[in-house]
């Protein structure tokens, strides 16, 4: 049966009782952020409690992806390095491209055979949030047998283009649809960005509709009261 | 390992722990645990030893540990513990 990935909760790597309480929201996925919602001072201590938590807490009823920092950065380089060592569900990698995946994929297999993990067993999500990456689409998805979703983040793609989105998201349509039809073509997970207000339910339910008729299969939820939307919406 | 300064890491938050690494002059490991006095009666003896353990495991000497608990588990202690250990060793 297909693992579901409709309701992905991202929380901050820093905050142990985040990271205790996110699987009581019944989410598909539990996503532990040492990137944007872990400041530049914190990050060592982020991802030493994440690496602690999925050595000690039972997470066996949900899926866990942690985003690291990314690769071209001495953060990242220890994000993944110590992270996959526990044995993640999946590193999520920002600002991708075919040539960061492959790196990825190289310093996976290095850790996967150190720790005699199965080879491939540590999936990745490469997040498309430039227009190069999203240019090169399906290079990104064939760059690793290990991509098994893409995550679509449309505020890093208008932060690229010196703008915001709307709550409406017209500017992203194009996009959307095109990340759509690249993962439903090769048969991967498309996670769709995030609806930053929390107490629209409204608006997150027409937003996850819009995405959904445009081929996603999950969207990021911003706390644990929006899962429940996206688990209706993304069946 | 002997550490040189002192450092922190973690938060006086819910479910979190303030650990505070020096060095200790008069040697050894020295736990200071600052909690709840019913969590001190309970489980004191065993946050201290979680927090030995984990500067065990570290090859940490000679150091005192002041730990401010708000309520965190284990893991959290170990990963506090290691955190600041490390910056007092930058």
């Amino acid at each position: 049966m297909k693992r579901l990935r409709r309701s992905l909760l991202i929380i901050s790597g820093n905050n142990p009782k985040h990271i205790q309480d996110a699987p009581v929201f019944d989410p598909d996925v539990v996503i532990f952020d040492l990137e944007e919602r872990v400041a530049a001072p914190d990050k060592d201590s982020a991802r030493n409690l994440v690496r602690e938590a999925l050595s000690f807490l039972d997470y066996s009823q949900v899926e866990v992806m942690v985003r690291v920092n990314p690769l071209d950065t001495e953060e990242g380089q220890k994000d993944l390095d110590r992270i996959a060592r526990v044995k993640p569900g999946a590193l999520i990698i920002p600002k991708a491209n075919e040539q960061v995946i492959k790196q990825a994929e190289g310093l996976l297999t290095k850790i996967e055979k150190e720790e005699g993990f199965p080879e491939g067993s540590i999936e990745i999500i490469p997040i498309l949030e430039t227009a190069s990456g999203i240019e090169n689409i399906n290079q990104l998805i064939s760059s690793s047998p290990r991509v098994t979703g893409l995550w679509f983040n449309g505020e890093g793609l208008m932060a690229e283009f010196g703008t915001q989105r709307t709550k409406e998201g017209a500017e992203l349509y194009y996009v959307r649809g095109r990340v759509g039809i690249a993962c439903r073509a090769a048969g991967i997970d498309a996670i769709d960005t995030i609806f930053s207000d929390g107490n629209d339910y409204e608006g997150l339910a027409n937003d996850a509709s819009a995405a959904r008729r445009l081929g996603f299969t999950g969207k990021l939820a911003l706390d644990g009261r929006q899962v429940d939307t996206l688990n209706t919406i993304f069946q | 390992m002997k550490i040189s300064k002192t450092a922190q890491a973690g938060a006086l938050e819910s479910n979190d722990v303030l650990v505070t690494v020096a060095p200790n002059e008069k040697g050894g490991v020295q736990v200071q645990l600052e909690t709840k006095r019913v969590i001190l009666k309970q489980f004191g003896k065993q946050i201290e030893q979680v927090v030995k353990d984990q500067v065990a495991e570290m090859g940490a000497e000679d150091v005192t540990v002041k730990v401010q608990d708000k309520g965190a588990l284990n893991y959290t202690i170990r990963a506090r513990v290691q955190t600041a250990l490390e910056r007092a060793l930058v």
